[in-house]
Order: structure tokens, then sequence, then C-alpha cells
């Protein structure tokens, strides 16, 4: 594959990073959609869910986009324009920005940054930005409040996704994304190695604190606040419609997808499978097929961390604000805090 | 008519085949005695339906009082609602006038009902004793060229909301109510609708179908057997 | 259309005007934010204006009568038996328990008897009318709070009971099955063992609720405490149903008063809880579900035969009288009070319904909780915005 890729000049490649992040945003996003939003909660209500477009509904999603893009492009009279047009923008944009670093394969990433936890960190609050002036700019008050509860409670929820990350970073010792992963499939636990060092079982408070927080990050319920449907209509989204909705929407479980990718890198190992079932050392002995069966693998345990996010989302009912924030500054990272200390001391005792 | 009776208090006297049976309504006798003696000269009239319900009259300028004495010493506590009755017959009958021909006389007398009364409107109120279960229906007369009356809200609180409906329904003024905006109607809104020389203007935008539509009703003998139940 | 059409229009316009005005004098600090009235969380068109400091509210109001029909005029225009198709439609989820007290008030001025097949017949279809009201309630409880499968489930369950009263009176929604003497029809075959079954669907329905959503430690940090009416308060504003029986008041019309209805030949339990917040509101009127559907089974396997309708002369002319009938109907104490005067018709109807005491507490309640409390103080409450504006 690299000899395939070295023959292909460098606008070539940077076409094929293009394409290739586009793929990696927009198909999680819609198999996420139909899978969870369109099917799987179908069922748990007890009904059957779209089943006209397309062979049981597949068809549905292109339906819908269709029905977005051709929708009057509208702006309230006070919103501040050019604000107003920008806020979902920056939304994608994040989660753009945040797919950049998660490797697919051995050799099939888009970067390799040595710093990739700091920096998808950093990036993933880009979107707070963009929902606080959809809020804001809007003109409406049901969007400031949207808005305003969007800020407290995304800020508030970085902070135990952080410390979260923290006690990964400790045990696999690197930053890099793609070490990460080469950690948890090459390590074994307890001198075991069939199964590698997935960090979701020696890190599992971790584990489950970053779940929690990307909850929450999502605005997915239990802390779907910012958009509490029976309240604010639809929260910062309210004056959004036909386009800009849907690149909120998109953005919304593209972002489910791409935080559920980062949390396999980090915690169930990524696109790999344990290097003790095909006899590889390290990362350049891996044989060249795992470059396409990377990225399956990869899906498969991204669908299966999404699972999980829609699962909660529609079982549960919302926090109040200042429950939320109470939970995540009282429970949250005061547990974090202890998951990182016990795990430095065990890192440095064993 | 045959009820069932409340409590171990009312008992059915004896009576001939011929007489309806003759119920004593003990609790409700006791209770109608009772007040009458705390609130003296402010009960103008009762009428009691053993078995049934009770009603006192009581007089205009002992209205806020007497319902303060009936929550305190009789613990009249539950505040069931509050409304008014415009005794007048309607001018408009039924609203089956038909517009071409001429409006035919009707006689507007006003009579009272039960417990009395001298003015055209009435507020009435029901209180229950939320222990022995026990309603009471408190009548006062209002006067017809000013209709003022004292509010009740500082002895229910609930009473914010029906003294409004009265207001805008009767056009009685609350003393003492301190905001008596439209509850139902529009801000300005003109006219009191339930009263009954304002016409039903659906009968007035449109005269009654039944005038041109519908068949006569059936000859009404009240030995007939069956019933459809329908005017139609 | 007439001379009307032009004259409502500038009173609406100017009505406006008055209304912006108003909105205009309160602007004073905080911000004035109106919930409704075309919202998803209130029950139809209720408008709430609340004035908020930052999440906190200084004070809420509501704003009534975007659905005032007028039915105590309306009433007075109509022949008794035609009253009940106005009737109906004032708790519209709920409706067969709407007419009964009407039909009850008239009967008890005519001295009628209604046979004891109708008696029974009656009792049944309140409650019938009492569970698919209910269940409407418990799941749409879940979408006030957030948790969006509930609902679901309700209105499958509900459907079932809906099916029922169809079958049995030919209307889901609004029946119009009453009639002064006894009921329109008798039931039709095989009505009372899908009855049976139908009531096994429900429990099973009252236990996947209490799991899924009672039990849930988000719903009870988001009820308890929440909305607290105290005793006294509650009897005063005249609130009623479970919403006073979860103020620790013991009184359930059913058992305290004595109705030509079948109530005290089943054996029921009446549910009350000392709390008096949104929890305890939430969940008696589960109880309450379940106790209804215990009431439907026992009464199904005693109803005896004889006919529906008592001997009533064709044209119903009811003698002069007053009378008060109240009923415990899924939102609380619905009662008429009917004036008449021998006429074909009633001389004045005064509907006291339970929704305008309801939420006629809600400015006392209000003050001082947060935005996302409206909603689950106003879900527990349970109104139907019929009933409040008529």
């Amino acid at each position: 594959m690299i000899a395939l890729l070295a023959e292909v000049p460098y606008w070539g490649q940077s076409l094929l990073r293009v394409l290739g992040g586009l793929v990696a945003v927009l198909l999680p996003a819609g198999t996420i959609v139909y899978v969870f939003l369109f099917k799987m909660m179908s069922f748990m209500q007890s009904r059957l869910g779209p089943m006209e477009a397309g062979p049981y509904g597949s068809m549905q999603l292109f339906a819908e986009v269709g029905k977005w893009l051709q929708k009057e492009d509208i702006v309230p009279e006070r919103a501040d324009a050019r604000i107003f047009k920008m806020a979902p923008v920056i939304v994608l944009l994040s989660t753009f920005l945040l797919v950049v670093v998660v490797p697919f394969g051995p050799d099939a990433w888009f970067t390799d940054f040595a710093t990739g936890v700091f920096y998808a960190l950093a990036v993933s609050s880009v979107s707070v930005l963009g929902i606080l002036i959809a809020g804001w700019s809007s003109a409406n008050k049901y969007s400031l409040l949207g808005g305003l509860r969007a800020a407290g409670q995304l800020i508030a929820y970085e902070l135990p996704m952080v410390l979260a990350v923290i006690g990964v970073v400790i045990q696999a010792g690197t930053m890099n994304l793609q070490k990460i992963v080469v950690a948890q499939n090459s390590g074994s636990m307890f001198g075991v190695d069939a199964v590698g060092h997935p960090y979701v079982i020696s890190q599992f408070v971790g584990f489950v604190i970053f779940m929690i927080a990307i909850q929450a990050e999502l605005t997915q319920a239990p802390f779907d606040m910012p958009i509490a449907e029976s309240e604010l209509v639809s929260g910062y989204m309210t004056e959004y419609s036909g386009f800009r909705f849907l690149i909120f929407f998109i953005g919304e479980f593209a972002t489910a997808g791409v935080f559920a990718m980062i949390a396999s890198v980090l915690f169930l190992g990524g696109w790999g499978v344990p290097f003790s079932w095909f006899g590889w050392t390290s990362i350049d002995s891996i044989d060249n097929w795992m470059n396409v069966v990377g990225p399956l693998i990869m899906f498969t345990k991204m669908m299966l961390l999404a699972f999980i996010i829609m699962w909660i989302r529609f079982s549960y009912p919302r926090l109040r604000e200042d429950q939320l924030q109470r939970f995540a500054w009282k429970g949250l990272i005061p547990v974090a805090l202890v998951n990182i200390a016990v795990t430095s001391v065990l890192k440095v005792a064993f | 008519m045959v009820l069932n009776l409340p409590s171990e208090k009312v008992k059915p006297l004896s009576s001939t085949s011929e007489t309806a049976t003759l119920v004593v309504d003990t609790a409700r006798e006791e209770l109608l005695a009772t007040i009458k003696n705390s609130l003296g000269e402010a009960v103008v009239d009762s009428h009691l339906k053993p078995g049934d319900d009770l009603w006192i009259l009581v007089r205009t300028d002992a209205w806020q009082a007497s319902l303060k004495k009936l929550r305190d010493v009789h613990s009249f506590d539950y505040f069931c609602f509050l409304s008014a009755i415009d005794w007048m017959p309607s001018p408009y009958g039924r609203g089956e006038d038909d517009p071409t021909e001429p409006a035919p006389e009707r006689d507007t007398t006003i009579r009272p009902g039960y417990a009395g009364g001298e003015t055209r409107i009435q507020v009435f109120v029901r209180v229950v004793n939320s222990t022995t279960h026990i309603g009471l229906n408190v009548k006062v007369d209002v006067d017809d060229t000013t209709p003022v009356i004292d509010s009740l809200i500082s002895v229910y609180a609930g009473a914010n909301w029906h003294e409004r409906e009265a207001h805008e329904m009767f056009g009685i003024d609350f003393a003492g109510h301190s905001d008596l905006r439209n509850m139902y109607l529009p801000v300005d809104f003109e006219g009191h609708p339930l009263r009954k020389d304002f016409p039903l203007l659906a009968r007035m935008v449109k005269p009654w179908p039944g005038i041109v539509d519908v068949e006569p009703l059936p000859g009404g003998d009240s030995s007939d057997a069956t019933n459809d139940g329908d005017a139609s | 259309m007439t001379m009307l059409g032009d004259r409502q229009q500038l009173s609406y316009i100017a009505s406006q005007a008055a209304d912006a005005r108003l909105n205009l004098e309160l602007e004073t600090e905080g911000m004035t934010l109106n919930i409704g009235p075309q919202h998803p969380a209130t029950h139809g068109t209720l408008r709430i204006i609340a004035r908020l400091d930052g999440e906190q509210v200084v004070w809420a109001e509501p704003a009534c009568g975007y659905m005032h029909r007028g039915y105590e005029k309306l009433a007075e225009v109509r022949t008794f038996p035609q009253v009940t198709t106005l009737v109906n439609r004032i708790d519209w989820l709920g409706s067969f328990a709407n007419e009964v007290p009407f039909i009850l008030a008239a009967e008890k001025l005519m001295g009628i008897e209604v046979p004891t097949r109708a008696q029974y017949i009656r009792t049944i279809l309140f409650e019938l009318s009492r569970i698919a009201n209910v269940s409407l309630f418990l799941g749409d409880l879940g979408v006030q709070l957030g948790a969006i499968t509930p609902v679901f489930l309700a209105f499958r369950d509900r459907e079932y009971v809906l099916n029922l009263i169809e079958s049995a009176t030919g209307g889901r929604f609004h029946p119009n099955f009453d009639r002064i003497g006894g009921l329109k029809d008798d039931l039709p075959a095989g009505w009372i063992d899908e009855t049976r079954a139908v009531m096994k669907k429900l429990r099973s329905f009252c236990d996947q609720i209490e799991d899924l959503l009672f039990g849930n430690e988000i719903f009870q940090s988001r009820t308890r405490g929440i909305g607290v009416i105290p005793r006294d308060v509650a009897l005063q504003y005249g609130l009623s149903g479970a919403n006073l029986r979860a103020s620790g008041v013991d009184w359930d019309l059913r058992r305290d008063q004595s109705l030509p209805m079948m109530w005290n030949k089943a054996d029921w339990k009446v549910w009350t809880h000392p709390d008096g917040d949104s929890f305890a509101r939430c969940w008696i009127r589960l109880q309450e579900t379940r106790e209804s559907t215990k009431i439907v089974d026992q009464l199904l396997g005693s109803i005896p035969a004889g006919p529906v309708m008592a001997k009533v002369p064709k044209i119903i002319k009811v003698p002069e009288g007053e009378a008060w009938v109240s009923t415990e109907n899924p939102l609380g104490e619905m009662g008429y009070y009917v004036v008449s005067r021998g006429d074909l018709g009633p001389f004045r109807v005064k509907i006291r319904s339970a929704s305008f005491n309801n939420i006629s507490i809600t400015p006392w309640l209000l003050r001082g909780v947060y935005v996302p409390d409206i909603v689950t103080i106003l879900a527990s409450l349970y109104f139907i915005l019929g009933d409040i504006d008529r």
C-alpha cells in the first residue's frame, strides 16, 4: 500500500486525504442516524420507524437530506446574520478537525501528531464556540437560554474528559494516538497476551468517566438541557431551518461517531487486534491487508460505543442544569483525579 | 325519588305506600342549625334538600365575614368554586328566533331559585368541609344598579381566578380584588357574555338551523315507553 | 361575512396592542419569556408569562382563554340531551367521564332511577376513560422530562382502551353515550372478555412505566421536592383529584359521596401521599390507574342482566330546581351546577372543571423555581386545556 501510495503525487495524496476525511466523518454519521436513530429507537419504542424510502427505510436519510436542502434559507430579521450563518459551520468544522488525528490502520492515518491526544481534546472544544454563538446570534430568548446552558455544560464536562484521558496517557506512556493503539494491542494483561491490553479493563473508571463526559459533550440525554425540547423548543437550534439545520444535525451525529472513534482508540484498542494473534512484533511488521481491515474494525468498535451512547439517550430523562453541574464538579472530577493518582502510583510500582 | 343514603345519620321514616319515602338528613339539619346560630342575622334564608344538598342566602354586607366564619368556625376549608347566576329569563329565548319574523314577546320577570333572593344577579359559592365531606352552597344578592360585592381572596386564595371570571362574564365588581383582569376574553372585549341580555353571538351571526332544516319534535307524551334522547 | 367580521378584526388588533403594552411595562428587569401558547410542553394552548432572572422564575402567570368556547352560554340554548355533545369536549381525553355528572344532575332533578345494569356499565366506562386519560399522562410525563420512550408505550397501550370504548360506544374520543335515564345502547357481545384482556395489558404497562420512569434516579431527582403544595394551600385553591391526595388529604369522591354509580360494589383503595411534591402526584396517578383496572375487573364479573334505559319521556323536560353533582374525574373533581326552569334545556349550567382550580395555584407555586421545573410542575399538576378554558 505504501508502495502504491508513494507513486501518487502530493496533490493526489492530499485529495485522497480530503475524501477520506469526508468519508470518515459522514459515513459514521449516516450509519448512526439510520441504524440507531431511525431503527433502534423505533424498535425500543415498539414501532417500526421509516419503512417507505428504500428497503426497510434505508434511503430515509437521503430523503431527509434532500428535503432539508431544498428548504428556504431563513435568517431572523434581528439576528446577527454573519455570525448566525457561521455557527453551524464552526460546529461541523470541529468534527472534521477531530477526525484528522484518528488512526485507521498501521499506515492509514491522516496525521500522526506526537501530541495527538492533546490536539484532539483541544480541538473538540471548538464546537462550544459554535453553539454559543448560535444561541446568541439568533435573537430569540429560547436560543439564548439554550446557548447559555450549553456553554456552562460543555465547559464543565471538558474537565472530566481530559482527566479521564490522562490515565490512559500515563498507562501508555505517550500522547501519540497510533502508539496508544500499538501499546494496547501489543501489551498483555497478567501475562496473558491473547487479548492484548485494552485500557477499557485497566482504566475502567476512566472509561466510564470518559463515556459520561462524551454524553455531555454531545448534549445527548441525560445531558440535553441545551436542546431540552419540552422547554426550549430546540434550544440554540430553534431558529435554524433547512440547510443550516442539516449541518447541525449532521454535526451532532458525526461528532458522536468521531468521539466514539476516539474512545475506541483510547480504550478499546482502535483499529487493531491483539498482535499475538498474527505474530506481529511491532508496527512495521504488520501486514498490508491490515490497512483495509483496520478501518472496518475501527468502524465496528465505533458502532459499539455509539450504540451505548444512543441507548442511554433514548432511555433516560434529562438532568436539570444545576444537577448536571453538580454531577460534573462534585462527582466526576474528584473521581477522575483519584483515578489519575492511582494509575500513576500503580504504573510506577509495577 | 330514591337515592343511596350517605351516612348512618340519615334514616328513612316509615310511610304508607302512597306517599314517597321521607328522608331525614340529621347531619345537614344540625349543620344548618349551627350555622344559623353562629351567623345569626347574616343568614336571610335557607333551603335544605334532605340527603342531597344545603343552600343558604347571606346578606350582602355580611358576605366576606360569613364565609370567614364558615371557614374558621365550621371548618369549610375546601373552596370548590365561585360563580354567579343571572335570574332574568333570556329575552332571546333559546336562540331559535327566525330573523325574518318579528321577535316574540317574552316574559322576563325575575324569579330566584333555592333560598330566595331579590336581585337579578346572585353570586354563589360552594365550600366543602374536607373531613365530613358535606358541602354548602352560599348565595348572596348583588345589587342591580351597582353590582359590587366583597372579594373572597382574603378568605380563600383560590377565589382569585373565579372572581376574575365572574367579573368578565357578569360584570360584577369585586371590592378588594387587586387584579380584576379578564380571564378568557380579549383585553378590550365589550359586554358581559353570560348575562341573559347579551345575545349568543353565534345565533346572531347565523340563525338556528332548526328553523328550516329540522323536523319538529315528536308529540310530547310522557307516557311513551321508549326514548330516543335526541331533539330531532 | 357580516358586520361583525370587521369589528372583530379591529378588536383583535387592539387587544394585541394592549398585550404588547403590558409586556413593555413589565420589562423592568430580567427577561420575560412567553412559554406558549404554541409549545411542545403545554398540553394545548396555554401561555405562561414568566419573568426570569437567569434560570430562576421571579414570577409566572398563566394566561388562559386561547381555547375558551363559551360552553356555559352554549348550554343555555341546548336541550338537555344535546348538552352531552358539548360537554364531551371539555376534558377530551377522558370524555365519557365528563358526561356523567351532568346526566346524574339532570336525573336527580327528574327523579329518575337508572337500571342497575346501566349503572354498572356507566361506572366501567367511567373507569376506562380514567385509564385512557391517565395512561397518556404517564407517557407524557416522560417526554416533559426528556425521556422520549415511555410515551410510545403509553400510546400503544392506550389504543387498546380506546378500541374498547369505540366498540361499546361508537366513538374513541367523544363517545356521547350517556343518556338521561341510562345509556344509548347495550354492550356488544364479547366486550367483557376483551376488556379483561386489556386490563391485564394495562397492568403490565403500569409495571413497565414504573420500572422505566419512576425507578430512574434522574426522574426522582427531577421530581422529588419540586413544587411542594401544603395541605391547607391545596384546600384553599380547590385542588382536587390526585393533586389533593398527594398533599395528604384522604378524599376521593367515588368513596366519600353516594351517587347512583357502582364504585362501592368493588373493593379498591384510595391512595394518598404525605409529601405534596411532583413525585407524589405522579406516583399517585400511577397507583390509581392500577386501582382502576382492578375496579373494572371486579365490576365486569357482576354486571346484572336487564335494560340499559329507564322509562323516560320522549321529550325531556327537567322540572324546576337546582342540582349539583360532582364526580372524581380523571383530572380531579368535575361538577355541574344545573339550574332548571322546567324547560327543554337548562337555565344555567355552571361547569366546575378540575384543571381551572389546579392551574390557579401556579402563580403561587412557580415563584422561585427554575425554568426546567416549570415544566415538571405543570406536567405533574396535569391539566387539559379544554378543562381550563371550557
